[in-house]
């Protein structure tokens, strides 16, 4: 049978049920028939994100091409009470842009236009659907760059790098989607256009670029971002270092930070995720090494030097098997492939996966692989793992076959104690994916209730009606309780005054 | 990615196969990127990724109506999808055995039907093609053939083959001439075994299999004696024609009788950029300064073979110069450009303005489809770099 999983909706405040069928006379005034999706068959595809353990039909998916028609949108489902996702690439791993069955699934992909590129002033104007990478090509021409590189950025787009705060291997350096953002503009639930943020670094009253990046399209539709721009760095190398033990790595990352140097990237990779990304790009990395660093360092030549030598000494110094740079630009280029391809690699492994995000404190980076590595033996499925080791974010990759019944309850119980070590060690339960549907369970570990009645707060202050991406993000009470009954740790009860069902 | 095929379905070893590779997608939606429909309309049902779960939900028993096959016929089967998948999804050959699926539940597009059956019967013939065409160039429809001169036979050391293709030896033949006469130079003889014309992409790719397979088994039948004899390779002057007889192997890995032969003549097949790969040419005549060379999605994608034909003219003396977004289809991509004028104008017109941008004297290419294609509307001459070589050189 169809083992499918449905996700559990109850929670989601059902507004009256639209029929499908009525959706195009709704909307006909808003954008051209060709741009509206109801049936069935067309509706499939887009039922996940690339969080796939989970699939909903919207009642429609529509296509806009222009601003004017996203406000036209909004106000029309505000007039029906209905709920909107809104979906850019839909490169997602934890379902934020996933449908919700009585809603609209508003996907933003042609609204693609770079409207300027500023290099004075160094900022890129564009459209909610432009390409992360399509960005820093656009401004290459200038000798420019738009630093976040979430490993999807030939694909994802940056209204999706908003909505959950992006981040990437050059994160650790120049910081995430909300350090490099300098102006959004936004559709409010009113059908209002509103614009935040100024060129100027520091704005007075509150910092609502700030909230409303990584607010995981709840709050407000973007339909417009200034990007801050850097100039590419005057020289950068890049050195792979091999180690024979998982640990090894682990430690040399924390020796390279603690030493001074602060590389532009710093990523590792296990050995399944080596062989596997290798297979698929011939980056060179040595396939019989237990671990991989990757650690990209960049400024001027003299300072660049010393750098170079501090992370040599420091890989070397925790038994590194080899240690080399890249020999040119080209193959500088190659060994990013091969890392920023792991995810989807995977799918040379296992049929599916489930992708961890969790965040910890770099010095239990050694003990935390090593946990993992027990929580994979002792439910029965392997993790590769790769990561975003300067800043701590760890990303192990649950492999299950998902044509096997039973598998992907094993993997969210393999998922769901990882995160729940990372917050045991001072961790998050993300780092750069968002919450979405996937770790909402999570954030009940994370957050005690008074934290998650304000967070509900201020989407109520947005949204008061809740039709923005609801049901994400931020779990109900009620959920947490009995997400609670279910995990009992150390025998505490969480939300022990919560009324239980 | 999660499947449900049908026992009996799977019980077939193409269901078997469909499943397999269903089952490496992970959904992570790389592939859009570098889709050029994906990239014109952006509905996710105009990627590699749409089409792949259309596919599955057809192949899993689900409601499927033209709708699935519009998408289908809108892919250009460029295959820049699988060279930027890095979980390894043979799309290729997943959206084939979509299309012989929705063919068989007799969900069809009537004009392109149409179409199709006209294009069979005509293109994959010369015999019938050259009247056509001589018709059109004397309504000034088409440019004018240009006459061959006959090579001068020298003493050769080696042998190889050469397909002098259906459409390519009406409306070009100067290409595979400077072939034989770069070959010549070098000693080879070039053997054309007359009766060998199309590849058998045109019904491959126009739902034609069987007849296909009638035609790609000639064709090893007239190549078999020659590779006893001696015949070192198979050397294409289309990269398209190249990829399908590079496919023989596969299409025939079932076949008891043509198995093996098929796997021999696809390991022979070789681009004409493949073989001369190592040569260095040597200038004698300036004719052209710089050259763009856009590469064919059957070389680039198909073949996977890049940055060798640049090499190649750079030697010759020509500065080759780069443009944006040089992955990307012109639109040609075989018939298609016959079948989707639409989508088919717009990815040209793209690609014109990326390679003007870059100010070249000329366009190179290496497929015949494309330089057609190109030509209709580009500005400046768009040549196969093998032409472009011989008269540099000569």
């Amino acid at each position: 049978m169809y083992s499918q999983k449905s996700l559990n909706t109850d929670e989601i405040h059902h507004k009256h049920m639209l029929d499908r069928s009525e959706i195009p006379a709704l909307f006909s005034s808003c954008l051209p028939k060709a741009c509206i999706f109801t049936s069935i068959e067309k509706l499939r595809p887009y039922e996940c994100d690339a969080y796939t353990a989970y699939r909903s039909l919207p009642l429609a998916v529509l296509l806009p091409e222009t601003k004017q028609q996203v406000i036209d949108i909004v106000k029309t489902c505000q007039k029906y009470q209905l709920p909107i996702v809104t979906r850019g690439a839909g490169t997602g791993l934890s379902g934020g842009a996933h449908p919700i069955e009585n809603g609209i699934l508003l996907n933003l992909s042609k609204l693609n236009q770079i409207y300027e590129i500023n290099h004075e002033l160094q900022y890129a104007r564009v459209g909610p659907g432009v390409r992360n990478l399509a960005i820093s090509e656009a401004a290459s021409t200038y000798d420019l760059y738009y630093a976040p590189d979430p490993s999807s950025q030939i694909a994802c787009t940056i209204g999706g790098n908003i909505a959950e705060n992006s981040g990437g291997v050059h994160c650790l350096k120049y910081g995430l989607t909300v350090h490099n953002i300098l102006e959004i503009t936004f559709v409010n639930i009113d059908g209002e256009v509103i614009t935040v943020g100024s060129e100027c670094y520091e704005n007075p009253g509150y910092d609502l670029l700030a909230l409303l990046t990584g607010s995981e399209g709840m709050l407000a539709i973007m339909i417009q971002a200034k990007v801050k721009l850097l100039p590419k760095p005057a020289n950068k190398e890049v050195i792979l270092a091999a180690f024979n033990r998982i640990e090894d790595a682990g430690e040399a990352v924390a020796n390279i930070i603690a030493s001074g140097v602060i590389p532009a990237g710093l990523e590792m990779m296990d050995q399944a995720v080596i062989q596997a990304t290798e297979n698929f790009c011939q980056a060179g990395y040595p396939t019989d090494a237990a671990a991989i660093l990757l650690c990209e360092l960049d400024g001027f030549d003299e300072a660049l030097q010393w750098e170079i030598q501090q992370v040599t000494q420091q890989c070397n110094q925790c038994h590194a098997t080899s240690v080399r740079k890249a020999n040119n630009a080209q193959e500088q280029e190659l060994f990013w492939k091969g890392r920023k391809s792991a995810f989807p690699a995977i799918g040379q492994l296992a049929p599916d996966y489930l992708c961890m995000d969790g965040t910890i404190p770099r010095q239990h980076l050694a003990h935390v692989l090593g946990e993992i590595s027990n929580i994979s033996e002792r439910i029965g499925l392997p993790v590769a793992n790769v990561f975003h080791a300067g800043d701590g974010n760890l990303h192990p990759l649950i492999m299950y076959d998902a044509n096997n019944a039973g598998e992907l309850d094993k993997a969210e119980e393999i998922g769901s104690q990882i995160l729940e070590l990372c917050v045991s060690v001072g961790g998050t339960i993300t780092g750069e994916h968002g919450v979405g549907i996937e770790k909402l369970n999570q954030m009940c570990v994370q957050f005690n209730s008074q934290e998650l009645i304000q967070f509900e707060q201020v989407k109520l202050a947005f949204d008061p009606e809740r039709l923005f991406n609801p049901g994400k993000a931020i779990p109900t009470l009620q959920r947490c309780a009995e997400f609670g009954a279910m995990h009992v740790h150390a025998g505490e009860l969480p939300f022990k005054d919560i009324p239980r069902f | 990615m999660q499947t449900n095929l049908p026992k009996e379905l799977l019980a077939t070893t193409t269901g078997e196969r469909a499943d397999e590779i269903l089952r490496k997608c992970v959904h992570c939606g790389f592939c859009n990127a570098t889709c050029p429909t994906h990239q014109v309309t952006g509905d996710e049902l105009d990627g590699p990724r749409g089409r792949i779960y259309l596919i599955k939900e057809m192949l899993e028993g689900n409601i499927t109506t033209s709708a699935t096959l519009d998408h289908l016929d809108q892919c250009l089967t460029c295959l820049n999808c699988e060279t930027t998948c890095p979980s390894g999804v043979n799309y290729g050959e997943l959206v084939e055995i979509g299309r012989e699926h929705i063919e068989a539940k007799n969900i069809q597009n009537k004009i392109t039907h149409i179409k199709r059956q006209l294009i069979c019967a005509t293109f994959p013939y010369p015999k019938r093609f050259k009247p056509l065409y001589s018709i059109a160039s004397l309504l000034g429809l088409a440019p004018k053939r240009k006459s061959i001169v006959a090579i001068k036979t020298a003493t050769y050391s080696k042998k190889v083959i050469l397909l002098d293709g259906c459409v390519q030896s009406v409306t070009n033949p100067e290409i595979n001439h400077a072939l034989k006469t770069l070959l010549d130079q070098c000693s080879i003889q070039a053997i054309s075994v007359k009766a060998a014309h199309c590849c058998g992409a045109i019904h491959h790719h126009n739902g034609a299999p069987e007849k296909a397979l009638a035609i790609i088994k000639n064709n090893i039948d007239l190549w078999w004696p020659h590779i006893e004899n001696g015949c070192e390779a198979i050397i294409m002057t289309a990269s398209g024609c190249g990829l399908t007889v590079k496919d023989y192997a596969r299409i025939l890995k079932h076949d008891k009788e043509y198995a093996q032969k098929a796997q021999r003549i696809s390991q022979l097949t070789q681009d004409a950029c493949e073989f001369f790969a190592s040569f260095k040419f040597i200038k004698n005549n300036a004719t052209y300064k710089s050259v763009a060379f856009h590469p064919p999605c059957t070389l680039q994608h198909g073949q996977r073979i890049n940055n060798v034909v640049e090499k190649l003219l750079a030697s010759a003396g020509f500065e080759c110069v780069d443009f944006t977004d040089k992955h990307l289809c012109c639109g040609s991509a075989g018939t298609y450009s016959l079948l989707q004028p639409a989508l088919a104008t717009q990815l040209k017109t793209n690609k014109i303005y990326q390679i003007m941008q870059a100010k070249p004297d000329v366009i190179a290419t290496a497929n015949i489809g494309c330089l057609i294609h190109l030509q209709k509307d580009s500005s400046i001459p768009v040549k196969h770099w093998l032409e472009l070589v011989d008269i540099q050189i000569s």
